[in-house]
């Protein structure tokens, strides 16, 4: 498989996830090149978790992933992360690959002191011996804009704020310099007040590293603000991708279009009115209870009976119109159109924009 | 199968993208079929040696004693020439009655003292606790003892006693899912429009307490069936002469090297029921809140 | 967390109190007089009087309590009624005999309960985890005397391995303490490790959907590394709970598993007490039974603090 350049940290190929008779995503690709920062956006239960957790290898018991995953941190990407076993994988987890969670207030162990919880990660990789790592712990906690870390890397998690628990596992993430960071609607549990500084902090340490960023989330003004690239997913599949201004300007996909038009992100096409506050209709179904072929078309307005067979993808800029027939799809899916090819693009048969 | 989509929703709902408008159903969980069903068979066992034994109760009969089962004496005869099938069905009714009356009383008790500590929040709901906590350190066995030394032993002094100390339990359990009631907002909204204490009691904290207590319930009633059953064996409960299944493996133990079924028997019994009712707990709070399944 | 201490030992005092006042009320003050009771119904008047002045059954209620509490606080509370015989010495001597069975048992139950608890949760939605915690349901449902009478009759009566029950000093004869101590102490441990084993078993589950264990894998470590170095020590708090609530029913389970092996305990002492109708005996081994009980409670409290740093501060 190709790949784009040196510079490739992360390359999905067509994961697809599920349990045994329940698929949760599918032909789900992506590449994500070094000190590059992609968004992942989409509704609750679009999938955007269940990918973080299946690059990861964390997915839990009783769902699998299937696909193509390589992870270039200092050596090269030669294996597929989905066929190397626990063993090999944990030893990339937390140190070439980390990820900062949604829920700082349970995500430390509330039975450690927080430096020791630092510590503890240079020290299963072995970047430093206790001492080190110890005194390394308080420098990471000053990284990440803690007031006194020497005495704050005594406290336990139950002594800090919401805020401040979300720097502690930021700066676990970041303490053995990762070459992917992946950040889980990371400020999403905290207080407005709060959100700008820690995304800040995560921006200026991923930027300091030059490591590639997944940051998931479902809030497009901090998607606006942090990202370059976005990829956008409905019914566990990438609906749209592309660079953040176009996606954002101009949605070819019918869902960004609903994404956009219900979010506070300031446009034109997102103020309609005054009366009616435009939102996408109806609700994210349970999983496994997308519709086939277009996963959006029970709650799109643009669906027709041609939207029963998947769509292809197109991609952005490229040939006008319509992608490859219909029927082809999955056979295209399989064959996968390359990185190049996914970077920007989107599926859907009646996208916006063209003239109806 | 189911457990197999289980797990997906869970790593779902897990990795914090819950399903919307998914609720999960409540599904007949083995836990409560298997223990219902045991359950069910100690009742009819109960209930059918009020119109059917296959002889006399506690009849000494005139036959050969120590008989391993056969075809007249299903499950043999014990030492005093009695049918133990007999015995083993009247002796569900002795388990049943005790377990009734004991669990009946500490419920009765143990529910408003536990409504009443949750909702007066000042020092008599403390005093309450405290007391409960006291009580707790008294168990069932050791009040039986100390009423036994007293009274004497009886079948009756055994449920009053394992009653008084099954009391703590419910007062624990109501007090804990009535302060979560209090806390809602038709309560609150309720107590602001002038309602009575009783009447937000009654109308609101009863009804949802009810599949707590009733969960609490089977399982004291598990409990309360190895009491008896203990106590009888020591000779404080039930008294000779009356069918018990701790009798008679009390009665059994001299004989355990010629005929070490008069001891299985009854053993088996006492720990199928509370096998049966055990279970029947544990399905029960599954079915009632299928949150807490699998746990 | 000095004063947390100092709280809960005072709540531990007044439960005292309060458990002796009741257990003093539930003797006396109930309709029934112990000097009857120990004589019998035949026996005459003036008999059961003289009873009563020797004992002073005759004063208040309230002397009467007190003075059983400074004998009690005193470690000497007073002679039997009938055998005249000193009551603390008697409770000191049985009392042993019961603590070496009951911890032997509480270790016992431990060392299989946690393992098993662990493997039960970690394999849980596998077939032996499935199949073991099924076992562990039934080993809940036999009671301890049960079990005791069926290990009798097949290693003692069958087998022939251990004698059938009794006890030795283990100083002037080792072998044969360790051979009596065995089936008591396994008959004791069984329930006690089902019921400990399904309790390790929901806590550590209850761990395993914790985030932070979540954390920890993303740190790099394996699933049964995190769950050793950042679960156990979570899924220890409801555990000792458990532990503590279970050693209480330990010391009375102690009390018919003496009956059933014939050893000369706490509870043989307790029921001898009640056939022989010594209701001072009686009082005072219910009252030593129920101060353990209460002191267990009180240790696990300041375990608590030990093992949760978030209670140490208030601020949970």
């Amino acid at each position: 498989m190709s790949r784009a350049g040196d510079r490739t940290v992360l390359a999905v190929e067509g994961l697809d996830v599920g349990t045994g008779h329940t698929p949760l995503l599918h032909d789900v690709s992506f590449a994500i090149a070094r000190g590059e920062r992609v968004g992942l956006i989409g509704e609750s239960g679009s999938g955007k978790s269940l990918t973080a957790l299946a690059v990861m290898g964390l997915l839990g018991e009783g769902l699998h992933a299937r696909g193509d995953v390589r992870l270039s941190g200092r050596t090269p990407a030669t294996r597929n992360l989905l066929e190397v076993g626990e063993r090999e994988m944990a030893r990339l987890r937390g140190d070439a690959v980390s990820m900062v969670f949604q829920e700082p207030m349970t995500a430390l162990n509330p039975t450690m002191r927080v430096g020791a919880q630092v510590a503890e990660v240079m020290r299963i990789h072995g970047t430093r011996d206790t001492a080190g790592a110890r005194a390394r712990a308080v420098e990471l906690l000053d990284q990440v804009g803690l007031p006194d870390p020497a005495h704050l890397a005594r406290s336990y998690p139950h002594e800090l704020s919401g805020g401040q628990r979300q720097r502690v596992v930021l700066a676990i993430a970041l303490a053995n310099d990762p070459a992917l960071l992946i950040c889980d609607e990371p400020t999403t549990a905290l207080d407005v007040t709060v959100q700008a500084t820690v995304l800040d902090l995560v921006v200026r340490g991923v930027q300091e590293r030059e490591a590639a960023m997944l940051f998931i989330t479902h809030d497009l003004a901090v998607v606006a603000t942090v990202c370059e690239r976005v990829l956008v997913m409905y019914g566990g599949r990438i609906v749209e991708a592309g660079p953040v201004g176009e996606v954002f300007a101009d949605p070819r996909h019918r869902y960004t279009q609903g994404l956009i038009g219900a979010s506070d992100l300031t446009g034109e096409q997102g103020r309609r009115g005054r009366g009616a506050l435009p939102t996408i209709p109806g609700t994210v179904p349970p999983a496994g209870r997308f519709p086939d072929g277009c996963v959006f078309r029970s709650r799109c307005a643009h669906a027709t009976d041609e939207c029963g067979t998947p769509p292809g993808w197109t991609p952005r800029g490229g040939a006008d119109g319509r992608g490859s027939a219909p029927d082809e799809a999955e056979e295209q899916a399989g064959s996968a159109p390359g990185e190049a090819g996914r970077a920007a693009g989107y599926a859907c048969f009646h996208p916006a924009g063209d003239a109806a | 199968m189911s457990e197999v989509q289980g797990a997906a929703a869970d790593a779902v709902t897990d990795s914090g993208q819950a399903p919307a408008g998914g609720s999960p159903g409540r599904r007949l969980n083995p836990s409560l079929l298997v223990g219902g069903a045991i359950v069910a068979v100690v009742v009819g066992l109960a209930l059918l040696s009020y119109v059917w034994t296959p002889y006399a109760p506690m009849r000494v009969l005139p036959v050969e004693p120590y008989q391993t089962p056969n075809a007249e004496h299903w499950l043999g005869t014990d030492r005093l020439r009695r049918d133990v099938l007999t015995q083993i069905l009247v002796g569900a009714r002795t388990t049943l009655f005790v377990g009734f009356v004991a669990v009946g009383v500490a419920a009765l008790v143990g529910v408003p003292l536990g409504i009443l500590a949750a909702m007066s929040p000042g020092w008599l709901g403390q005093l309450v606790m405290r007391g409960n906590d006291v009580l707790l350190a008294f168990p069932a066995l050791l009040l039986a003892i100390m009423f036994a030394a007293l009274y004497g032993g009886s079948t009756r002094v055994a449920m009053i006693a394992i009653g008084i100390a099954t009391i703590p339990a419910f007062a624990r359990i109501t007090r804990s899912g009535a302060l979560g009631v209090m806390r809602t907002e038709y309560v609150v909204a309720a107590r602001s429009a002038g309602r009575s204490p009783l009447g937000i009691a009654v109308r609101h904290v009863v009804p949802n307490v009810a599949g707590l207590v009733i969960v609490q319930a089977s399982v004291s009633f598990a409990i309360a069936i190895l009491a008896e059953a203990a106590l009888a064996y020591l000779g404080l409960g039930t008294p000779t002469g009356q069918a018990s299944w701790g009798r008679m493996l009390y009665e059994a133990q001299t004989t355990l090297r010629s005929a070490p079924h008069l001891a299985l028997i009854p053993g088996a019994a006492i720990a199928l029921s509370v096998l049966g009712f055990n279970l029947f707990g544990d399905g029960l709070r599954d079915w009632l809140d299928p949150r807490l399944e699998d746990r | 967390m000095v004063l947390r201490l100092l709280h809960r030992a005072m709540v531990f005092v007044l439960s005292v109190l309060a458990a002796s006042v009741l257990v003093f009320a539930f003797m006396r003050v109930l309709p029934g007089d112990p000097a009857r009771v120990a004589l019998g119904i035949n026996a005459s008047e003036a008999s059961v009087a003289a009873l009563r002045e020797q004992f002073g059954l005759d004063r208040p209620v309230v002397v009467q309590y007190l003075d059983w509490m400074r004998g009690m606080l005193t470690l000497d509370p007073g002679i039997e009624f009938i055998s005249k015989a000193a009551i603390g010495p008697q409770i000191a001597d049985r009392l042993q005999v019961t603590l070496i069975l009951v911890t032997t048992s509480m270790i016992f139950a431990v060392l299989v309960a946690v393992p098993v608890g662990i493997w039960m949760a970690v394999r849980h939605r596998h077939a032996d985890g499935v199949v073991m915690s099924a076992a562990s349901q039934v080993g809940v449902a036999i009671p301890a005397f049960l079990a005791g009478i069926v290990l009798i009759s097949v290693f003692a009566v069958r087998l022939r391995w251990v004698p059938s029950g009794g006890w030795a000093v283990p100083a002037q004869d080792p072998v044969g303490f360790l051979q009596r101590l065995v089936l008591p102490s396994i008959a004791l441990a069984g329930v006690q490790a089902a019921v400990l084993a399904r309790y390790v078993r929901s806590a550590v589950l209850d761990v395993l959907r914790e985030d932070y264990l979540r954390t920890a894998r993303a740190k790099g470590l394996r699933p049964v590394q995190a769950l050793w170095r950042h679960g156990l020590r979570n899924a220890a708090v409801p555990v000792v709970t458990v532990l503590g609530l279970q050693l209480a029913t330990l010391l009375v389970g102690a009390v018919v598993i003496e009956r059933v092996f014939v050893i000369p305990g706490l509870g043989s002492l307790l029921l001898d007490s009640v056939a022989q109708r010594e209701i001072l005996t009686v009082q005072t081994v219910v009252m030593v039974l129920v101060v353990a009980t209460l002191l267990i409670t009180f240790l696990v409290d300041a375990l608590y603090l030990v093992i949760d740093p978030r209670l140490r501060t208030g601020s949970r």
